[in-house]
Protein backbone atom coordinates (compact mmCIF):
# COMPACT_ATOMS: atom_id res chain seq x y z
CA UNK A 1 0.00 0.00 0.00
CA UNK A 2 1.39 3.48 -1.41
CA UNK A 3 1.70 6.37 1.08
CA UNK A 4 -0.20 9.06 -0.90
CA UNK A 5 0.56 12.51 0.47
CA UNK A 6 -2.69 14.63 1.45
CA UNK A 7 -2.44 18.46 1.55
CA UNK A 8 -4.86 19.21 3.58
CA UNK A 9 -6.22 22.62 3.69
CA UNK A 10 -5.59 24.52 6.71
CA UNK A 11 -8.50 24.66 9.39
CA UNK A 12 -9.66 27.95 9.88
CA UNK A 13 -11.09 28.69 13.14
CA UNK A 14 -14.42 29.51 12.31
CA UNK A 15 -14.81 26.01 11.63
CA UNK A 16 -14.80 25.32 15.13
CA UNK A 17 -16.97 28.06 16.25
CA UNK A 18 -19.74 27.03 18.34
CA UNK A 19 -22.90 28.79 17.91
CA UNK A 20 -25.37 28.38 15.32
CA UNK A 21 -24.24 31.44 12.73
CA UNK A 22 -23.18 30.16 8.87
CA UNK A 23 -20.14 30.65 7.69
CA UNK A 24 -19.52 32.00 3.48
CA UNK A 25 -16.55 33.22 1.86
CA UNK A 26 -13.83 30.82 4.24
CA UNK A 27 -15.36 32.89 7.31
CA UNK A 28 -15.28 36.15 6.04
CA UNK A 29 -19.12 36.45 5.71
CA UNK A 30 -20.99 35.42 8.74
CA UNK A 31 -24.87 35.36 9.10
CA UNK A 32 -27.91 33.32 10.83
CA UNK A 33 -28.93 30.05 9.95
CA UNK A 34 -32.67 31.33 8.47
CA UNK A 35 -31.46 32.99 5.59
CA UNK A 36 -35.04 32.44 3.99
CA UNK A 37 -36.64 36.06 5.13
CA UNK A 38 -33.39 37.62 4.23
CA UNK A 39 -33.26 36.16 0.39
CA UNK A 40 -37.25 37.77 0.34
CA UNK A 41 -35.65 41.17 1.45
CA UNK A 42 -33.11 41.44 -1.31
CA UNK A 43 -35.21 40.16 -3.89
CA UNK A 44 -38.06 42.58 -3.21
CA UNK A 45 -35.58 45.51 -3.43
CA UNK A 46 -33.91 43.84 -6.29
CA UNK A 47 -37.00 43.64 -7.98
CA UNK A 48 -39.25 47.08 -7.09
CA UNK A 49 -35.49 48.38 -7.73
CA UNK A 50 -35.63 46.79 -11.24
CA UNK A 51 -38.86 47.40 -12.27
CA UNK A 52 -38.46 51.46 -11.88
CA UNK A 53 -35.66 51.63 -13.34
CA UNK A 54 -37.04 49.42 -16.59
CA UNK A 55 -40.53 50.81 -16.84
CA UNK A 56 -40.00 55.05 -14.92
CA UNK A 57 -36.74 55.41 -15.24
CA UNK A 58 -36.53 56.07 -19.20
CA UNK A 59 -39.90 58.14 -19.19
CA UNK A 60 -39.12 60.26 -16.71
CA UNK A 61 -35.09 60.32 -17.68
CA UNK A 62 -36.56 62.47 -20.67
CA UNK A 63 -40.07 64.16 -19.32
CA UNK A 64 -38.42 65.40 -16.21
CA UNK A 65 -34.81 65.17 -15.88
CA UNK A 66 -31.90 63.06 -15.78
CA UNK A 67 -30.54 62.92 -12.48
CA UNK A 68 -33.76 61.10 -11.23
CA UNK A 69 -32.89 57.83 -11.98
CA UNK A 70 -29.11 58.77 -11.18
CA UNK A 71 -30.29 59.49 -7.88
CA UNK A 72 -32.01 56.87 -7.81
CA UNK A 73 -28.94 54.39 -8.68
CA UNK A 74 -26.66 56.03 -5.95
CA UNK A 75 -29.50 55.54 -3.38
CA UNK A 76 -29.94 51.95 -4.66
CA UNK A 77 -26.24 51.05 -4.34
CA UNK A 78 -25.96 52.63 -0.78
CA UNK A 79 -29.07 50.58 0.33
CA UNK A 80 -27.64 47.09 -0.83
CA UNK A 81 -24.27 48.27 0.74
CA UNK A 82 -25.82 49.04 4.14
CA UNK A 83 -28.11 45.72 3.92
CA UNK A 84 -24.64 43.82 2.99
CA UNK A 85 -23.01 45.08 5.77
CA UNK A 86 -25.38 44.53 8.17
CA UNK A 87 -25.88 40.88 7.00
CA UNK A 88 -22.86 39.42 6.67
CA UNK A 89 -20.72 40.94 9.48
CA UNK A 90 -20.24 40.42 13.24
CA UNK A 91 -22.95 42.16 15.10
CA UNK A 92 -20.61 41.97 18.73
CA UNK A 93 -20.45 38.01 19.18
CA UNK A 94 -18.58 37.43 22.40
CA UNK A 95 -16.05 34.51 22.27
CA UNK A 96 -17.36 31.56 24.68
CA UNK A 97 -14.63 31.19 27.46
CA UNK A 98 -12.18 28.69 27.16
CA UNK A 99 -12.28 26.04 29.58
CA UNK A 100 -9.52 27.98 32.54
CA UNK A 101 -11.43 30.67 32.94
CA UNK A 102 -14.86 29.46 33.03
CA UNK A 103 -13.38 27.42 36.25
CA UNK A 104 -11.83 30.46 37.48
CA UNK A 105 -14.97 32.61 37.48
CA UNK A 106 -16.74 29.21 38.64
CA UNK A 107 -14.00 29.02 41.57
CA UNK A 108 -15.03 32.83 42.18
CA UNK A 109 -18.50 31.94 42.71
CA UNK A 110 -18.41 29.01 44.51
CA UNK A 111 -16.25 31.26 47.07
CA UNK A 112 -18.56 33.71 47.12
CA UNK A 113 -21.46 31.85 47.47
CA UNK A 114 -19.91 30.37 50.60
CA UNK A 115 -21.50 26.94 52.52
CA UNK A 116 -24.80 26.28 49.92
CA UNK A 117 -26.42 23.11 52.25
CA UNK A 118 -27.39 20.30 50.76
CA UNK A 119 -31.07 20.25 49.13
CA UNK A 120 -30.87 23.85 49.01
CA UNK A 121 -30.91 25.84 46.12
CA UNK A 122 -27.70 28.06 45.43
CA UNK A 123 -28.19 31.67 44.90
CA UNK A 124 -28.72 32.90 41.72
CA UNK A 125 -25.54 34.00 39.76
CA UNK A 126 -25.32 37.87 39.56
CA UNK A 127 -23.04 40.67 39.90
CA UNK A 128 -23.39 44.18 40.74
CA UNK A 129 -21.86 46.97 39.08
CA UNK A 130 -22.47 50.74 39.50
CA UNK A 131 -22.47 52.10 36.20
CA UNK A 132 -22.85 55.95 36.75
CA UNK A 133 -24.90 55.90 40.11
CA UNK A 134 -26.86 53.10 39.01
CA UNK A 135 -26.75 49.46 39.41
CA UNK A 136 -26.52 47.22 36.46
CA UNK A 137 -27.09 43.23 37.19
CA UNK A 138 -24.62 41.13 35.40
CA UNK A 139 -26.28 38.33 34.56
CA UNK A 140 -24.29 35.23 34.23
CA UNK A 141 -24.15 33.09 30.48
CA UNK A 142 -25.14 29.19 31.47
CA UNK A 143 -24.11 28.20 27.65
CA UNK A 144 -21.06 30.91 27.20
CA UNK A 145 -19.99 30.55 30.67
CA UNK A 146 -19.19 33.60 31.22
CA UNK A 147 -20.92 36.86 33.12
CA UNK A 148 -22.33 39.12 30.63
CA UNK A 149 -20.83 42.78 29.75
CA UNK A 150 -23.45 45.62 30.60
CA UNK A 151 -26.08 45.58 27.65
CA UNK A 152 -25.01 42.00 26.36
CA UNK A 153 -27.54 39.27 25.51
CA UNK A 154 -27.86 36.14 24.46
CA UNK A 155 -29.49 35.12 21.30
CA UNK A 156 -31.08 32.01 20.99
CA UNK A 157 -31.49 31.79 17.16
CA UNK A 158 -27.81 32.11 16.62
CA UNK A 159 -26.50 30.95 20.00
CA UNK A 160 -24.35 33.48 21.02
CA UNK A 161 -23.67 36.18 23.35
CA UNK A 162 -23.63 39.68 21.03
CA UNK A 163 -22.50 42.28 22.86
CA UNK A 164 -25.20 45.86 23.16
CA UNK A 165 -27.33 43.70 21.55
CA UNK A 166 -30.45 45.14 20.18
CA UNK A 167 -32.26 42.22 18.03
CA UNK A 168 -32.13 39.79 16.30
CA UNK A 169 -34.11 40.83 12.90
CA UNK A 170 -34.94 38.10 10.03
CA UNK A 171 -35.45 40.43 7.12
CA UNK A 172 -31.85 40.78 7.33
CA UNK A 173 -30.81 37.19 8.66
CA UNK A 174 -28.39 38.45 11.51
CA UNK A 175 -28.53 39.79 15.08
CA UNK A 176 -27.93 43.29 15.32
CA UNK A 177 -25.62 44.42 18.18
CA UNK A 178 -22.83 46.89 18.88
CA UNK A 179 -20.38 46.60 15.62
CA UNK A 180 -23.66 46.20 12.86
CA UNK A 181 -26.02 48.70 14.71
CA UNK A 182 -25.59 51.82 12.61
CA UNK A 183 -25.27 49.91 9.02
CA UNK A 184 -28.99 48.48 10.42
CA UNK A 185 -30.00 52.31 10.77
CA UNK A 186 -28.44 53.20 7.92
CA UNK A 187 -30.23 50.58 5.88
CA UNK A 188 -33.54 51.39 7.58
CA UNK A 189 -33.18 55.35 7.07
CA UNK A 190 -31.79 54.70 3.07
CA UNK A 191 -34.23 52.23 2.53
CA UNK A 192 -37.65 54.73 3.77
CA UNK A 193 -35.97 56.87 1.59
CA UNK A 194 -36.07 54.80 -1.52
CA UNK A 195 -39.02 53.83 -1.08
CA UNK A 196 -40.58 57.24 -0.60
CA UNK A 197 -38.87 57.98 -3.73
CA UNK A 198 -39.72 55.20 -5.94
CA UNK A 199 -43.59 55.62 -4.37
CA UNK A 200 -43.23 59.56 -5.13
CA UNK A 201 -41.84 59.41 -8.62
CA UNK A 202 -44.37 56.41 -9.40
CA UNK A 203 -47.60 58.70 -8.86
CA UNK A 204 -45.72 61.75 -10.89
CA UNK A 205 -44.83 58.92 -13.51
CA UNK A 206 -48.07 58.30 -13.70
CA UNK A 207 -49.58 61.50 -13.10
CA UNK A 208 -47.73 62.82 -16.13
CA UNK A 209 -47.84 60.06 -18.52
CA UNK A 210 -52.40 59.83 -18.11
CA UNK A 211 -51.71 63.06 -19.16
CA UNK A 212 -50.76 62.14 -22.73
CA UNK A 213 -52.55 58.56 -22.86
CA UNK A 214 -55.16 58.36 -20.47
CA UNK A 215 -54.75 56.73 -17.00
CA UNK A 216 -55.78 53.18 -17.98
CA UNK A 217 -53.84 52.93 -21.30
CA UNK A 218 -50.75 54.12 -18.70
CA UNK A 219 -51.04 51.25 -16.79
CA UNK A 220 -50.77 48.98 -19.92
CA UNK A 221 -47.90 50.10 -20.91
CA UNK A 222 -46.14 50.38 -18.01
CA UNK A 223 -47.72 47.24 -15.70
CA UNK A 224 -45.03 47.05 -13.23
CA UNK A 225 -46.29 50.66 -11.58
CA UNK A 226 -49.18 48.94 -10.15
CA UNK A 227 -46.83 46.20 -8.63
CA UNK A 228 -44.14 48.81 -7.34
CA UNK A 229 -47.19 51.03 -5.37
CA UNK A 230 -48.37 48.39 -3.75
CA UNK A 231 -44.83 47.09 -2.51
CA UNK A 232 -43.77 50.57 -2.05
CA UNK A 233 -47.13 51.28 -0.17
CA UNK A 234 -47.02 48.30 2.42
CA UNK A 235 -42.76 49.00 2.49
CA UNK A 236 -43.16 52.12 3.59
CA UNK A 237 -45.67 52.04 6.60
CA UNK A 238 -43.14 49.26 8.14
CA UNK A 239 -40.04 50.65 7.51
CA UNK A 240 -40.47 54.24 8.00
CA UNK A 241 -41.95 53.03 11.49
CA UNK A 242 -38.87 50.96 11.96
CA UNK A 243 -36.74 54.24 11.70
CA UNK A 244 -38.75 56.74 13.27
CA UNK A 245 -38.77 53.79 16.76
CA UNK A 246 -34.76 53.89 16.32
CA UNK A 247 -34.46 57.39 15.83
CA UNK A 248 -36.11 57.30 19.35
CA UNK A 249 -34.22 54.40 20.42
CA UNK A 250 -30.99 55.86 19.50
CA UNK A 251 -31.78 59.26 20.71
CA UNK A 252 -32.13 57.89 24.34
CA UNK A 253 -29.10 55.60 24.37
CA UNK A 254 -31.26 52.64 24.41
CA UNK A 255 -31.42 49.19 22.94
CA UNK A 256 -34.63 47.50 20.95
CA UNK A 257 -33.73 44.72 24.17
CA UNK A 258 -33.88 47.50 26.41
CA UNK A 259 -36.98 49.43 25.55
CA UNK A 260 -39.19 45.91 25.49
CA UNK A 261 -37.95 44.92 28.62
CA UNK A 262 -38.34 47.94 30.38
CA UNK A 263 -35.36 48.36 31.83
CA UNK A 264 -34.85 51.85 31.78
CA UNK A 265 -38.37 52.62 31.92
CA UNK A 266 -38.55 55.01 35.21
CA UNK A 267 -40.05 52.59 37.26
CA UNK A 268 -37.97 52.91 40.76
CA UNK A 269 -36.38 55.33 40.09
CA UNK A 270 -34.41 53.19 37.35
CA UNK A 271 -32.50 55.52 34.85
CA UNK A 272 -30.79 54.60 32.08
CA UNK A 273 -26.96 55.35 32.96
CA UNK A 274 -25.65 55.21 29.28
CA UNK A 275 -27.79 57.81 27.99
CA UNK A 276 -25.69 61.42 28.29
CA UNK A 277 -29.00 62.99 28.98
CA UNK A 278 -28.32 65.07 25.28
CA UNK A 279 -29.90 63.70 21.98
CA UNK A 280 -26.58 64.98 20.13
CA UNK A 281 -24.46 63.34 22.20
CA UNK A 282 -26.33 60.27 22.21
CA UNK A 283 -26.52 60.31 18.75
CA UNK A 284 -22.96 61.05 18.30
CA UNK A 285 -22.26 58.08 20.45
CA UNK A 286 -24.18 55.69 18.70
CA UNK A 287 -23.47 56.46 15.29
CA UNK A 288 -20.15 58.25 15.18
CA UNK A 289 -18.00 56.14 17.23
CA UNK A 290 -15.04 54.20 16.20
CA UNK A 291 -16.00 51.29 14.56
CA UNK A 292 -15.53 48.29 17.05
CA UNK A 293 -12.83 45.36 15.54
CA UNK A 294 -14.37 41.80 15.56
CA UNK A 295 -13.05 39.84 18.45
CA UNK A 296 -14.19 36.49 16.83
CA UNK A 297 -10.79 35.44 15.09
CA UNK A 298 -13.16 33.23 12.09
CA UNK A 299 -9.88 33.72 9.76
CA UNK A 300 -6.97 32.58 11.63
CA UNK A 301 -5.97 29.37 11.29
CA UNK A 302 -6.11 26.29 13.85
CA UNK A 303 -3.36 24.81 14.51
CA UNK A 304 -3.25 20.92 15.57
CA UNK A 305 -3.38 22.00 19.14
CA UNK A 306 -5.48 25.16 19.09
CA UNK A 307 -3.24 26.76 20.83
CA UNK A 308 -1.70 30.66 19.47
CA UNK A 309 -3.65 31.73 15.95
CA UNK A 310 -1.79 32.35 13.23
CA UNK A 311 -2.69 34.23 10.54
CA UNK A 312 -1.37 33.30 6.73
CA UNK A 313 -2.41 33.09 3.53
CA UNK A 314 -3.80 29.77 2.16
CA UNK A 315 -4.80 29.69 -1.25
CA UNK A 316 -8.35 28.53 -0.06
CA UNK A 317 -10.79 28.78 -2.38
CA UNK A 318 -14.16 30.13 -1.27
CA UNK A 319 -16.13 27.77 0.01
CA UNK A 320 -19.50 27.24 1.25
CA UNK A 321 -19.52 25.77 4.37
CA UNK A 322 -22.14 25.90 7.21
CA UNK A 323 -20.45 25.84 10.69
CA UNK A 324 -20.00 22.74 12.41
CA UNK A 325 -21.68 24.03 15.76
CA UNK A 326 -19.69 22.14 18.01
CA UNK A 327 -21.33 23.13 21.56
CA UNK A 328 -18.18 23.41 23.78
CA UNK A 329 -18.19 20.84 26.45
CA UNK A 330 -15.68 22.37 29.09
CA UNK A 331 -12.99 20.30 30.51
CA UNK A 332 -13.35 21.33 33.80
CA UNK A 333 -12.31 19.53 36.96
CA UNK A 334 -14.20 22.39 39.27
CA UNK A 335 -17.30 20.64 40.39
CA UNK A 336 -20.40 22.43 38.84
CA UNK A 337 -23.19 22.68 41.41
CA UNK A 338 -26.31 20.27 40.00
CA UNK A 339 -29.91 21.82 39.69
CA UNK A 340 -28.54 25.42 39.01
CA UNK A 341 -31.19 27.75 37.79
CA UNK A 342 -31.60 31.25 36.76
CA UNK A 343 -32.39 33.98 38.99
CA UNK A 344 -35.75 34.92 37.78
CA UNK A 345 -37.13 32.78 35.39
CA UNK A 346 -36.61 29.55 37.09
CA UNK A 347 -36.22 26.85 34.56
CA UNK A 348 -35.42 23.72 37.25
CA UNK A 349 -33.83 20.29 35.96
CA UNK A 350 -31.29 22.24 33.92
CA UNK A 351 -28.24 19.83 33.54
CA UNK A 352 -24.51 21.11 34.45
CA UNK A 353 -23.10 20.42 30.84
CA UNK A 354 -24.20 21.67 27.49
CA UNK A 355 -27.15 23.93 28.32
CA UNK A 356 -29.69 23.96 25.95
CA UNK A 357 -31.86 26.97 26.12
CA UNK A 358 -35.11 27.43 25.88
CA UNK A 359 -36.48 30.08 23.85
CA UNK A 360 -40.28 31.80 24.46
CA UNK A 361 -40.52 33.06 21.14
CA UNK A 362 -42.13 36.43 20.63
CA UNK A 363 -44.03 36.13 17.23
CA UNK A 364 -42.88 38.06 14.46
CA UNK A 365 -45.37 40.54 13.51
CA UNK A 366 -45.20 41.39 9.71
CA UNK A 367 -45.66 44.33 8.35
CA UNK A 368 -49.55 45.25 8.23
CA UNK A 369 -50.61 48.08 6.07
CA UNK A 370 -53.54 48.79 7.91
CA UNK A 371 -51.63 50.25 11.34
CA UNK A 372 -49.67 53.50 10.75
CA UNK A 373 -47.19 52.44 13.42
CA UNK A 374 -46.32 49.27 12.47
CA UNK A 375 -42.95 48.92 14.14
CA UNK A 376 -40.48 45.92 14.51
CA UNK A 377 -41.06 43.00 12.30
CA UNK A 378 -38.49 41.62 14.65
CA UNK A 379 -38.06 38.39 15.77
CA UNK A 380 -36.64 39.16 19.36
CA UNK A 381 -35.91 35.66 20.71
CA UNK A 382 -33.71 35.36 23.84
CA UNK A 383 -33.21 32.43 25.89
CA UNK A 384 -34.16 32.49 29.00
CA UNK A 385 -30.91 31.81 31.02
CA UNK B 1 11.79 33.16 45.74
CA UNK B 2 10.74 34.15 41.59
CA UNK B 3 11.82 31.74 39.26
CA UNK B 4 14.05 32.96 37.09
CA UNK B 5 13.47 32.99 33.14
CA UNK B 6 16.23 34.90 30.79
CA UNK B 7 13.93 34.97 28.07
CA UNK B 8 10.87 34.17 26.32
CA UNK B 9 11.94 30.97 24.11
CA UNK B 10 13.28 29.73 27.64
CA UNK B 11 9.81 30.02 29.44
CA UNK B 12 7.99 28.08 27.34
CA UNK B 13 10.44 25.54 26.84
CA UNK B 14 11.42 24.91 29.83
CA UNK B 15 8.52 25.95 32.10
CA UNK B 16 5.16 24.58 32.99
CA UNK B 17 2.23 25.94 33.78
CA UNK B 18 1.38 26.26 37.09
CA UNK B 19 -2.03 28.39 36.81
CA UNK B 20 -3.56 31.00 35.68
CA UNK B 21 -5.18 34.76 36.99
CA UNK B 22 -8.02 36.71 35.13
CA UNK B 23 -7.78 40.42 35.37
CA UNK B 24 -11.56 41.02 34.70
CA UNK B 25 -12.98 44.52 33.56
CA UNK B 26 -13.84 47.17 35.16
CA UNK B 27 -17.48 48.41 33.83
CA UNK B 28 -17.49 51.91 36.37
CA UNK B 29 -17.43 53.92 33.34
CA UNK B 30 -20.49 52.20 31.42
CA UNK B 31 -18.95 49.89 28.52
CA UNK B 32 -15.92 51.23 27.23
CA UNK B 33 -12.79 48.62 27.73
CA UNK B 34 -10.86 48.77 30.72
CA UNK B 35 -9.62 46.41 32.95
CA UNK B 36 -9.60 46.42 36.94
CA UNK B 37 -6.51 47.22 38.63
CA UNK B 38 -6.72 45.68 41.68
CA UNK B 39 -3.75 43.48 42.34
CA UNK B 40 -4.14 39.68 42.28
CA UNK B 41 -2.49 38.15 45.50
CA UNK B 42 -1.31 35.43 43.01
CA UNK B 43 0.96 37.73 41.78
CA UNK B 44 2.21 39.11 45.11
CA UNK B 45 5.38 36.85 45.67
CA UNK B 46 6.56 36.61 41.57
CA UNK B 47 6.22 41.27 40.48
CA UNK B 48 6.35 44.17 41.73
CA UNK B 49 3.34 45.81 41.96
CA UNK B 50 3.95 48.78 40.60
CA UNK B 51 4.75 47.74 37.30
CA UNK B 52 2.13 45.71 36.78
CA UNK B 53 -0.10 48.57 37.58
CA UNK B 54 2.19 50.38 35.32
CA UNK B 55 1.47 47.92 32.55
CA UNK B 56 -2.65 48.18 33.02
CA UNK B 57 -2.16 51.72 33.33
CA UNK B 58 -0.67 51.86 30.01
CA UNK B 59 -3.34 49.52 28.48
CA UNK B 60 -6.33 51.21 29.78
CA UNK B 61 -4.52 54.28 28.38
CA UNK B 62 -4.56 52.83 24.90
CA UNK B 63 -8.08 51.73 24.60
CA UNK B 64 -9.63 54.53 26.00
CA UNK B 65 -7.55 56.43 22.84
CA UNK B 66 -9.21 53.54 20.96
CA UNK B 67 -12.33 54.39 21.74
CA UNK B 68 -12.03 58.20 22.04
CA UNK B 69 -15.16 59.74 20.11
CA UNK B 70 -13.67 62.86 18.94
CA UNK B 71 -12.55 64.72 15.53
CA UNK B 72 -10.90 61.88 14.16
CA UNK B 73 -13.60 59.42 14.80
CA UNK B 74 -16.15 61.35 13.38
CA UNK B 75 -13.96 62.63 10.34
CA UNK B 76 -13.62 58.65 9.89
CA UNK B 77 -17.11 57.67 10.30
CA UNK B 78 -18.25 60.60 8.11
CA UNK B 79 -15.83 59.46 5.44
CA UNK B 80 -16.72 55.73 5.43
CA UNK B 81 -20.18 56.63 5.28
CA UNK B 82 -19.68 58.52 2.22
CA UNK B 83 -18.35 55.59 0.51
CA UNK B 84 -21.08 53.20 1.77
CA UNK B 85 -18.02 52.10 4.27
CA UNK B 86 -16.58 50.33 1.31
CA UNK B 87 -13.59 52.31 2.24
CA UNK B 88 -12.68 49.86 5.22
CA UNK B 89 -12.02 47.14 2.99
CA UNK B 90 -9.12 49.01 1.88
CA UNK B 91 -8.18 51.17 4.93
CA UNK B 92 -7.57 50.26 8.73
CA UNK B 93 -9.57 51.89 11.28
CA UNK B 94 -7.98 53.92 13.91
CA UNK B 95 -9.15 50.54 16.78
CA UNK B 96 -7.70 48.61 14.55
CA UNK B 97 -4.25 50.48 14.42
CA UNK B 98 -4.17 50.69 18.12
CA UNK B 99 -5.05 47.28 18.51
CA UNK B 100 -1.60 47.07 16.69
CA UNK B 101 0.36 48.79 19.16
CA UNK B 102 -1.30 46.79 21.88
CA UNK B 103 -0.36 43.63 20.68
CA UNK B 104 3.24 44.90 20.27
CA UNK B 105 3.25 46.70 23.40
CA UNK B 106 2.48 43.83 25.18
CA UNK B 107 4.50 41.50 23.43
CA UNK B 108 7.62 44.10 24.46
CA UNK B 109 5.88 44.11 28.45
CA UNK B 110 6.55 40.10 28.28
CA UNK B 111 9.83 39.85 27.04
CA UNK B 112 11.21 42.68 29.09
CA UNK B 113 9.35 41.89 32.34
CA UNK B 114 6.99 39.25 32.93
CA UNK B 115 9.15 36.33 31.10
CA UNK B 116 12.02 36.81 33.40
CA UNK B 117 9.90 36.27 36.18
CA UNK B 118 7.44 32.93 34.51
CA UNK B 119 4.65 35.38 33.59
CA UNK B 120 2.93 35.64 30.61
CA UNK B 121 0.40 38.11 29.44
CA UNK B 122 -2.16 37.22 27.07
CA UNK B 123 -3.45 40.11 24.44
CA UNK B 124 -6.92 40.84 25.54
CA UNK B 125 -8.22 40.64 21.99
CA UNK B 126 -7.63 36.87 21.95
CA UNK B 127 -9.83 36.47 24.59
CA UNK B 128 -12.90 38.61 23.77
CA UNK B 129 -11.96 41.55 25.30
CA UNK B 130 -13.49 40.39 28.85
CA UNK B 131 -9.97 39.70 30.42
CA UNK B 132 -6.39 39.96 30.38
CA UNK B 133 -5.41 36.35 31.01
CA UNK B 134 -2.12 35.86 33.01
CA UNK B 135 -0.41 32.91 33.13
CA UNK B 136 2.01 32.05 36.11
CA UNK B 137 4.71 29.52 34.86
CA UNK B 138 6.67 27.11 37.20
CA UNK B 139 10.63 25.70 36.39
CA UNK B 140 10.08 21.76 35.27
CA UNK B 141 12.43 21.40 37.61
CA UNK B 142 10.43 22.01 40.59
CA UNK B 143 6.97 20.10 41.99
CA UNK B 144 4.63 21.73 40.98
CA UNK B 145 1.04 20.99 41.15
CA UNK B 146 -1.33 22.37 38.99
CA UNK B 147 -3.17 23.82 41.55
CA UNK B 148 -6.06 26.34 40.49
CA UNK B 149 -6.57 27.79 43.96
CA UNK B 150 -7.52 31.22 43.76
CA UNK B 151 -8.15 33.04 46.76
CA UNK B 152 -11.51 34.13 47.60
CA UNK B 153 -12.28 37.10 46.10
CA UNK B 154 -16.30 39.00 45.97
CA UNK B 155 -17.78 38.17 43.35
CA UNK B 156 -19.02 41.94 43.61
CA UNK B 157 -17.16 43.77 41.80
CA UNK B 158 -16.16 47.20 42.94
Amino acid sequence: MSAVMIIRKPTRKWEKLPGKNTFCCDGRVMMARQKGVFYLTLFLIVGTCSLFFAFECPYLAVHLSPAIPVFAVLLFIFVMAMLLRTSFSDPGVLPRALPEEANFIEMEIEAANGNVLAGQRPPPRIKNVQINNQIVKLKYCYTCKIFRPPRASHCSICDNCVDRFDHHCPWVGNCVGKRNYRYFYLFTLSLSLLTIYIFAFNIVHVVLRSVDSGFVNTLKETPGTVLEVLVCFFTIWSVVGLTGFHTYLISLNQTTNEDIKGSWSGKNRVQNPYSHKNIIKNCCEVLCSPTFPSVLDRRGVMLEDSSSPTHSDASAASTHKSSNPVSQTTKSSAPLIPNEHTPDEAKPGIGAGTQKSTSSPKGEKPPSPTSPNAVAPAVIKESTH
Amino acid sequence: MATEFHNLQELRHSASLATKVFIQRDYRDSTICKFQTKFPAELDSRIERSLFEETLKTLNCYYAEAEKIGGQSYLEGCLACATAYIIFLCMETRYEKILKKISMYIQEQNEKIYAPRGLLLTDPIERGMRVIEISIFEDSGSTSSSSSGSSPSSSTAQ
